[in-house]
């Protein structure tokens, strides 16, 4: 399965919009366009015509002491006040409608995701399937998702046009997201932030998968998927690509440990951008302990959770299993703000 | 911090030189990157060497020390800033187009290391913000606002010679870092915890600390100086509904200085309080919180883009009045708007970081306070729009400006009302969408504007006009530039494309990219148009000349004196007795007048300390930078030093005899009577002397 190679030109844009939020931002960015090209259309028209009227030699009226008059004025505050009160009233309703702390409406329940920024790949652990991957989201197609982030580096900025907004992620932070997929497919994502040398190549891929598919994938993943080590944190913090951890992880190139950036030319070697890193358990609470900035606990992983027989869709985990979230944080989540 | 840092080079080493990493490693890329980074080096060395060996084989040293560097002239130190602004306009429209050309080569790869692609972005836009504007528009408005209010100089001609100082001292430190790197990757905006100690211990963010606190510090100084004057030097009459549309904009520029630049320098001054000394203000452990840097940074980050753009909006309003042979239309709401833009300018600044998390609410109250600011600037855009109705448009080199202006800006604000909606700015934030749309303010905005008016007051400062023909190139390759350079980044950003990324892996930015390359191109080509225009200008300097000073048919009363202006700009200070003064003076026969006495004027005296805050500022940032504290301590000595010594001077002022400013002033007045006045019609050709003949009203002409 090609993981981020060969998908890069598919759903690349809100313009070409995989689930509602982004349908909707779609529809607020032309609307917004149209309402304020009422006041920018005038000027683009008849500056032109103005220039050529008025020219020097032109036979067109001068007078030069000319200085008001009450209708033009009326016009150029009125209309632009309007405009204000209509842009004004469907920013206060969109921005209320599209937060991106506000959970989506569905029958179904929304899949629990958390989500780690590192430098520079991202980890996404899912508390209720015991597994995680990295610079991989797997989620069900037509089912909410609710994103717990965090960064266990610099400020990073989460996002997946195809899908929704981006949410900036912070060290010693927890912020939110709520994002779905309308039907199955594949959706580049990616780091918006500035984060140093291997930004760019900071990017993963969102595959939206039927309730069947994601069943199937998700018990696979926690049959056949690697162990998280403390090898695997440890090279997840040390400033490595996708690439590098990928080579360190199958033994190819231990140097990537020492963190010295691999350079872009020397792609011949078997591991790559695309190879999938998935794990089949990682140590209970593990997205606290590092928003929290603990170490992590490797006594208690999620293999010993309750749900090894394979998942099918209507045997879906309950919204809250007992690891959804530290009590702390719970708290301090919704605001984002704290610590 | 180090503690095994040498006690002379403090931890500078051969590292630091611009080709030591591809020793190194020589890779192919890391050999491209360091010929570029060595080239620009060296210009940087031999540049400075030439100048040396000009000023000594001209024997120009004692000349340039006399009349320029220590001179309090407001005019000699605004063109000072100004010619500070365009060598560092070269430097980063050279970075811009190597970054233009980056991308263009940048589907998965390209020729450049992201590390130099971050130092690109970072010194790029640093420099052009914060060396480019800041000191061209300090410069215009400390040449041109003095002689519209009719007045001297400025309250406070030494504190201005520092604020030059300063400023030049920033720039010399960007300018070292090119031969002794690096420099900072954490972009113009700075944001901790990229910019602390832990994530990036280097020289590279010590050097953008200090540079922009310089820049805060001169930019402080320099908002006060301009403050006291407008609001205690006016000449006689000059109530505050007859001050020019230029000095009202600075007026308001000026306060925005005042409250603006101190919370970015306390922002550095923290983060360096955060590196040097380990505190935790902005760290994410030990109670620190980089999202007060940020709320910081937005407090003075968006005032400023006001600052940028009113004095530029100031230099339009009287172009546009100027070229259309007309009074500015709603004069009275044009000020109005300018206030408004100044105090909501300080009410928005969360926009700048929508996404961070807080609630919908404030996120949506600040948007909805951002397109309030629409208002007021829709309404200047048409009261332009209506002050060339019913005139006699001359399009000379400033009025292409200003048309180029007047369009591409409400496209640029039309971009910047989607990125207020917060639940759009979701989707563009970040992206090269947001770079489109603010360098589409930038460009046309604040560039333009100063190009205008630099072309429209040159034959003031210099006493002949700039050469119109490659004016008029270089207007044009400008607009044709930035529309190709900035129009496809409205579409890579909307297709997902972040700002700051040095390479990409989709193939369908690449017709994107390669389109802006063309444009970076254009914008190049405009530069060297420019260059050409001044070496024509200057080659026939005397068949253009126009010493009576007036080329325009000017309306404010910079126009009522000889030009070059004598440095002590009236002989007698004038009074006013409407808007447009000169206009009036000269509408009722009453310019040109011989005064009935001449006292005489007192005028600053020379000093130093310019120079001494420039060279004591470059030091400091400098030992600071490389944690040489031997160099540290010895220029705050100095500073300091001198700053007492300032306060026993006692030989402050000069005198200059009224009987010499008579002879001076007769001698131009005469010259006056003795020139024949031309047309509009004329106005480009050799016969303006800068004397002009006004369209009539109703005529044909
Ligand atoms: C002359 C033509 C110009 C060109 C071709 C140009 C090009 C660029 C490019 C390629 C970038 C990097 C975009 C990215 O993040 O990927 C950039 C960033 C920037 N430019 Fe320009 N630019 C120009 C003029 C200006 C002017 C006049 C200003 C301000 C007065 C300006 C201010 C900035 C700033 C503040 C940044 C952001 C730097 C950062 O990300 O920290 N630029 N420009
Ligand atoms: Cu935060
Ligand atoms: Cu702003």
């Amino acid at each position: 399965m090609p993981l981020i190679a060969g998908c890069s030109d598919a759903h690349l844009s809100f313009l070409d919009p995989q689930g509602p939020i982004a349908a909707a931002q779609r529809q607020h960015f032309w609307w917004v366009i149209a309402i304020t090209l009422t006041v920018v259309l005038p000027v683009l028209v008849l500056t032109p015509l103005i220039l050529w009227r008025y020219r020097y030699g032109g036979r067109a009226r001068y007078r030069p002491q000319w200085e008001f008059s009450l209708r033009a004025d009326l016009a150029i505050w009125g209309i632009p006040l309007l405009v204000f009160a209509v842009l004004a009233t469907l920013t206060w309703r969109s921005t209320i409608a599209l937060d991106p702390y506000r959970p989506l409406v569905s029958d179904q329940p929304p899949l629990e995701v958390q989500v780690v920024g590192f430098d520079w790949q991202w980890l996404f652990l899912y508390p209720e399937q015991g597994i995680a991957t990295v610079d991989e989201l797997v989620i069900p197609a037509g089912r909410p998702v609710s994103l717990r982030l965090t960064s266990a580096s610099v400020m990073q900025g989460f996002f997946v046009p195809a899908l929704g907004s981006q949410i900036d992620v912070m060290n010693h932070m927890v912020t939110r997201l709520h994002l779905e997929a309308d039907a199955p497919g594949v959706f580049p994502g990616r780091n918006m932030q500035y984060s140093g040398k291997e930004f760019y190549r900071q990017r993963f891929v969102t595959r939206a998968l039927s309730a069947d598919a994601f069943a199937d994938f998700t018990h696979q993943v926690r049959a056949q998927g690697r162990s998280f080590t403390p090898e695997v944190f440890s090279l997840l913090m040390a400033k490595n690509t996708h690439a590098a951890l990928a080579r360190a992880l199958d033994g190819t190139e231990t140097a990537a440990i020492t963190g010295r950036a691999r350079q872009t030319d020397d792609a011949g070697s078997p591991a790559d951008d695309s190879t999938p890193l998935r794990f089949k358990h990682f140590p209970s609470g593990l997205f606290e302990a590092i928003a929290a900035h603990r170490a992590p606990d490797w006594s208690q992983d999620t293999s010993s959770l309750s749900t090894t027989r394979p998942l099918s869709p209507d045997s879906l985990l309950p919204a809250s299993s007992p690891l959804s979230i530290h009590p702390a944080l719970a708290a301090a989540a919704p605001t984002g703000a704290t610590p | 911090m180090n503690d095994s840092t040498h006690w002379l080079l403090g931890r500078l080493d051969a590292s630091a030189l611009p080709f030591w990493d591809a020793l190194q490693h020589p890779t192919t890329k890391n050999v491209i990157n360091a010929v570029i980074a060595s080239g620009a080096a060296s210009m940087v060395v031999l540049g400075a060497i030439a100048v040396v060996i000009g000023l000594t084989w001209t024997r120009r040293w004692g000349w340039l020390w006399r009349e320029w560097l220590t001179s309090p002239d407001h005019k000699k130190i605004g063109i000072m800033f100004i010619a500070l602004a365009l060598v560092m306009l070269a430097r980063a429209v050279i970075e811009a187009v190597l970054m233009r050309l980056q991308q263009a080569f940048g589907l998965d790869g390209g020729f450049l290391t992201a590390d130099h692609f971050g130092q690109l972005f970072t010194t790029h836009g640093t420099i052009m913000v914060f060396f480019m504007a800041m000191p061209f528009l300090t410069g215009m408005i400390n040449y041109v606002m003095p002689l519209q209010i009719g007045t001297r100089d400025l309250s406070f001609p030494v504190m201005n010679q520092i604020s030059l100082g300063l400023t030049a001292a920033g720039a010399a430190v960007v300018m070292i870092s090119l031969v002794l790197a690096p420099f900072s990757t954490g972009g113009w905006t700075g944001y901790p915890t990229f910019t602390g100690h832990a994530a990036n211990p280097g020289a590279g963010v010590d050097y953008w600390i200090w540079a922009v606190t310089l820049s805060t510090l001169s930019s402080t100084l320099s908002g006060i100086n301009f403050a006291v004057t407008i609001y205690k030097r006016r000449a006689p009459g000059m109530s505050w509904m007859r001050l020019p549309l230029f000095t009202w904009t600075a007026l308001c520029t000026a306060i925005l200085m005042i409250f603006a630049m101190p919370p970015l320098t306390v922002a550095t001054a923290l983060l360096a309080l955060d590196r040097y000394l380990d505190f935790h203000l902005f760290t994410a452990d030990m109670g620190g919180n980089m999202m007060n840097y940020i709320n910081l940074f937005w407090a003075f980050g968006h005032p400023e883009v006001y600052i940028l753009i009113l004095p530029a909006f100031g230099i339009f309003s009287e172009v546009f009045s100027t070229f259309a042979g007309k009074t500015l239309y709603g004069y009275k709401a044009l000020v109005i708007a300018t206030l408004a833009i100044a105090v909501l300018s300080f009410t928005v600044w969360l926009h700048h970081f929508f996404t961070m998390g807080q609630s919908a609410h404030i996120n949506a109250v600040f948007g909805i306070a951002t397109m309030l600011i629409g208002i007021p600037t829709g309404v200047k855009i048409y009261d332009w729009m209506l002050t060339l109705f019913r005139g006699r448009i001359r399009m000379s080199v400033p009025m292409i400006y200003a048309s180029g202006f007047l369009m591409l800006f409400v496209l640029g604000g039309l971009t910047g009302i989607v990125l207020a909606v917060p639940s759009v700015d979701y989707q563009v934030h970040n992206s090269l969408f947001l770079v489109a749309h603010f360098h589409n303010m930038l460009i046309p905005g604040l560039l333009f504007g100063m190009l205008a008016g630099t072309n429209f007051w040159f034959p003031k400062a210099f006493g002949f006009r700039l050469e119109e023909r490659w004016g008029r190139r270089a207007a044009y390759a400008w607009i044709i530039g930035f529309m190709l350079a900035f129009f496809p980044l409205y579409a890579l950003g909307v297709l997902g494309m972040p700002r700051r990324t040095v390479a990409f892996f989709t193939p369908a930015y690449l017709p994107w990219t390669l389109t802006a390359l063309v444009g970076a191109t254009i914008v190049l080509l405009a530069m060297a148009c420019l260059v050409i225009q001044l070496w024509v200008s200057v080659r026939d300097r005397h068949l253009n000349a126009m010493p009576i000073g007036d080329p325009w048919d000017g309306r404010s009363l910079e126009w009522a004196v000889s030009s070059p202006p004598p440095e002590y700009n009236f002989p007698v200070i004038p009074e006013v007795y409407g808007r447009d003064a000169f206009m009036l003076e000269k509408e009722r026969g009453k310019a040109y007048q011989v005064p009935d006495e001449f006292p005489d004027i007192v005028l600053p005296a020379n000093s130093p300390m310019g120079v001494i805050f420039a060279v004591t500022g470059t030091a400091m940032a400098f030992g600071l930078t490389w944690y040489q504290w031997w160099m540290v301590l010895l220029a705050a000595g100095i500073t300091l030093a001198a700053v007492i010594a300032r306060g026993f001077c006692r030989n402050t002022t000069r005198t200059l005899s009224g009987e010499e400013v008579r002879r001076t002033h007769l001698t131009w007045l005469a010259q006056v009577r003795a020139t024949t006045p031309v047309a509009r019609s004329r106005e480009q050709s050799t016969d303006n002397r800068g004397l002009p003949v006004p369209p009539v009203e109703g005529a044909i002409q």
